[in-house]
């Protein structure tokens, strides 16, 4: 290439970013984007007005009754939410007991926020402490079946409380489960691994629905006479072992990633299997899975819905129970609630997507685009 | 785990052979002594509480109705045949589902990549919206809250001529097939078969001669012409039947049901979320030097997309994809919720309340489940097979 003199030139001028040139650039730059922008541009037209609209402009604010939304051409109706608020997040748990869920969505939250915060000490304690210490002192405070607390018994649990409670059960009882399952799986003895493999493929290939209803109808014909754990329970066991297969093969593409030269060193330095599994490869492989697991989690606080199916009423059941009280018949009910509900179910999911992808970020140092 | 050396390590306790038979053997024992304790248990309650077992309640009469049914179906009815219909209605709605979930996927997928910034955004918002959503909230959405408030038939909403929507459902003209429907599909056909092999004479030519000839281009024209040709000669092979107004309801025409319309749009809507998300990751995953390097050997646009990403593209796409399809089918049992008549909703449902066995129904929907999985992944397995990296 011949060389070309370029010190006698002015600098290049560069051609500012303003709002005009970004739109030239990434709204119209051709003839067909021009024609996208615009098609794009009139179905936003179409369904964002309207959405806003029915949501803020047109919702009813204020009112303490029905009577308050039933003007032509009301929106959202609020007063329903917020004079409902109480049962969609305790359902119909006794209202001068409710201090006791309180107190244990803040110890729920003062043990989960620790963990999610990346470089805090002592990560292993918090963890012993959300998996075992935890769940004991939730069931003592909810059920209150403890000298001195009046017992609530689980028929008088509902809305945002028994997501949760089935959302974390599912996850805290299918984190041990399904490590023991995936080890299973790439266990060297030919039965375990065969019990493992039709353990995960079963509760894999069934829907969850299936599931719930063996919890509810099939599950008491197994139990001797006299044994009757109540609905709740049973359906926390399906949702646990259901939750757990999944969670096994999150970790098995863990394990999978961990090079076998880890084992073997830790074997020759005179480790057992479970030392060795537990001191060095399994710290790797779950660091490795955080975004899967916080992603089977997501998918098992939407399944949470489901339970309302067998009778038992969460978030989305209580909102339909509401729905259906005459003192708030109205023509836009359903739409308020399943809309309330959606933002609700929205915000969780949304803000745990949003640190699964963080964490993949902060995990996955080699990939640079 | 290392194995032992077979004699060298002396029978015993430290012999990890003996140690890993031991460990199986207790397992085992373990777990047969559960499944003898629960099949006693079972057998012991269903006497007390006198539920007959075994699958002979498959032929007696059902007695009661279904709102949808593909095959003849009657109050008078086996629950034999009450299951083969719930079957086909779950089968139906998932593979409507599959298709359309696919197509919407790809679409929204694509649109996320786009150059455009509005049209990328919106893909990025629908993506956000729909899949932070619990999938049973979005059919109560559709049926609850959209389709059920409609207005009745008198005063139905008309996108479109010719098709009605309201609180019975979506209305469509139905295609009544007239004589010379044989000739039009036969023409479809006869362009199917001559398409494909022209497609392979084609590929051959390329692989021996290095000369190229548009098939897909010709396949595609011969496709519009000879059913258009019959059409044109023949006249046409079927026509609309529009609904009517008659009395309260409509007449003739195409009815699907509420439920069926919330529970394809809710599965739909839902899983296209998902698909979109492994479409983009499948797209991105093709590194920018394979596209450099098609430019670089004076490929077009168009063809490096389809000989150098796609093909790409989809061997990462497969595995991810074949788990949302079979998650569509698994949860196209939601439509329980909503009353639709699917497998779950009238085997699990309606016939274990009349007959009471829960452990021949329960076994036997989940049994329908697992054979569906395993169908769908072992075709998937066979394409994935097929279009798999083949090294040499």
């Amino acid at each position: 290439m011949g060389m070309e003199d370029i010190t006698g030139r002015p600098a290049p001028r560069s051609k500012r970013l303003t709002p005009l040139v970004w739109a030239q650039r990434n709204l119209f730059s051709s003839v067909s984007n021009t024609i996208l922008t615009l098609v794009s541009a009139y179905l936003l037209w179409l369904t964002i007005p309207p959405v806003l609209d029915f949501t803020i402009f047109s919702a009813v604010w204020t009112g303490t009754t029905r009577e308050a939304c039933l003007a032509p051409g009301a929106g959202m109706c609020w007063p329903f939410i917020w004079a409902n608020i109480d049962q969609f997040i305790y359902g119909r748990y006794p209202p001068e007991e409710i201090w006791r869920v309180n107190l244990t969505f803040a110890l729920g939250a003062a043990v989960i926020i620790p963990m999610l915060i990346p470089g805090l000490p002592a990560r292993r304690l918090n963890l012993v402490f959300l998996l075992i210490v935890y769940p004991l002192v939730a069931i003592v405070l909810l059920a209150g079946d403890r000298p001195g607390l009046r017992p609530v018994p689980t028929s008088e649990w509902g809305g945002l409380l028994v997501t949760l409670v089935v959302a974390v059960t599912g996850i805290v009882a299918s984190l041990p489960l399904g490590v023991l399952l995936a080890l299973g799986r790439r266990s060297n003895m030919p039965a375990i691994r065969m019990l493992c493999i039709i353990f995960i493929e079963f509760w894999r290939g069934v829907p969850l629905i299936t599931v719930l209803f063996m919890a509810s109808v099939m599950l008491p014909l197994f139990l001797p006479e006299g044994v009757n754990p109540d609905n709740l329970l049973r359906v926390l066991v399906g949702v646990a072992l259901f939750s757990s297969a999944y969670m096994a093969e999150v970790i098995r593409g863990g394990l999978q990633a961990i090079p076998p030269g880890q084992y073997e060193a830790a074997r020759a330095l005179g480790l057992t299997y479970w030392q060795a599994m537990g001191q060095v490869v399994l710290p790797q492989a779950l660091r490795h899975v955080i975004p899967g697991i916080v992603n089977t989690f997501i998918g098992l606080f939407k399944d949470t819905t489901l339970v309302l199916i067998v009778g038992i009423f969460d978030l989305l059941g209580q909102v339909r129970a509401q729905l259906s009280d005459p003192n708030w018949t109205m023509p836009q009910g359903a739409l308020t609630g399943y809309i309330f509900a959606a933002l609700v179910f929205w915000a969780f999911c949304f803000g745990m997507s949003r640190y699964s992808t963080f964490m993949e970020r902060r995990l996955d140092t080699t990939r640079e685009r | 785990m290392q194995r032992g050396q077979g004699g060298k390590v002396p029978f015993g306790w430290n012999n990890p052979r003996v140690r890993s038979f031991v460990y199986q053997a207790a397992v085992l024992g373990i777990v047969l002594a559960l499944v003898w304790f629960f099949t006693a248990t079972a057998q012991e309650n269903l006497a007390r509480l006198n539920i007959s077992s075994g699958f002979g309640f498959l032929d007696t009469t059902a007695g009661f109705g279904i709102i949808q049914t593909l095959i003849p179906y009657t109050e008078q009815s086996s629950y034999g045949r009450a299951f083969l219909v719930g079957l086909l209605n779950t089968l139906v709605v998932a593979v409507i589902g599959i298709v359309l979930s696919v197509m919407l996927g790809f679409l929204i997928g694509v649109m996320r990549l786009s150059r455009n910034w509005l049209v990328a955004k919106i893909a990025a918002g629908y993506v956000e919206v729909m899949r932070n959503v619990p999938l049973l909230l979005h059919l109560f959405f559709w049926y609850f809250a959209v389709l059920r408030p409609l207005p009745g038939p008198a005063e139905s909403i008309e996108p479109l001529p010719g098709v009605f929507l309201n609180n019975r459902g979506l209305i469509l003209p139905e295609p009544v097939f007239g004589a010379t429907a044989n000739a039009f599909f036969l023409a479809i056909a006869a362009a199917l078969i001559g398409g494909f092999f022209l497609i392979r004479w084609a590929r051959k030519r390329q692989v021996a001669t290095g000369q190229l000839f548009p098939a897909w281009r010709a396949s595609v024209a011969l496709l519009v012409i000879l059913p258009g040709v019959v059409w044109l000669v023949a006249g046409a092979p079927f026509e609309l039947e529009f609904a009517e107004h008659a009395g309260f309801d409509f007449a003739g025409g195409m009815r699907l049901l509420p439920e069926f319309v919330a529970l394809v749009l809710g599965l739909t809507l839902y899983t296209a979320g998902f698909i979109a998300e492994i479409v983009r990751a499948g797209i991105l995953s093709v590194s920018k030097g394979q596209r450099e390097a098609a430019a670089a050997l004076g490929l077009k646009d168009s063809t490096t997309l389809r000989l150098v990403v796609i093909p790409q593209a989809l061997r990462l796409i497969i595995p991810p994809l074949t788990s949302q399809i079979l998650n569509l089918t698994k949860n196209s049992s939601l439509a329980v919720a909503i009353a639709y008549p699917d497998l779950v909703a009238v085997f699990a449902g309606t016939v274990l309340n009349q007959t009471g066995q829960a452990i021949e129904v329960i076994a036997l929907t989940m049994a329908v489940y697992l054979t569906l999985s395993l169908i769908t992944s072992l075709l998937m397995n066979w394409y994935n097979a097929r279009i798999a990296l083949k090294e040499r």
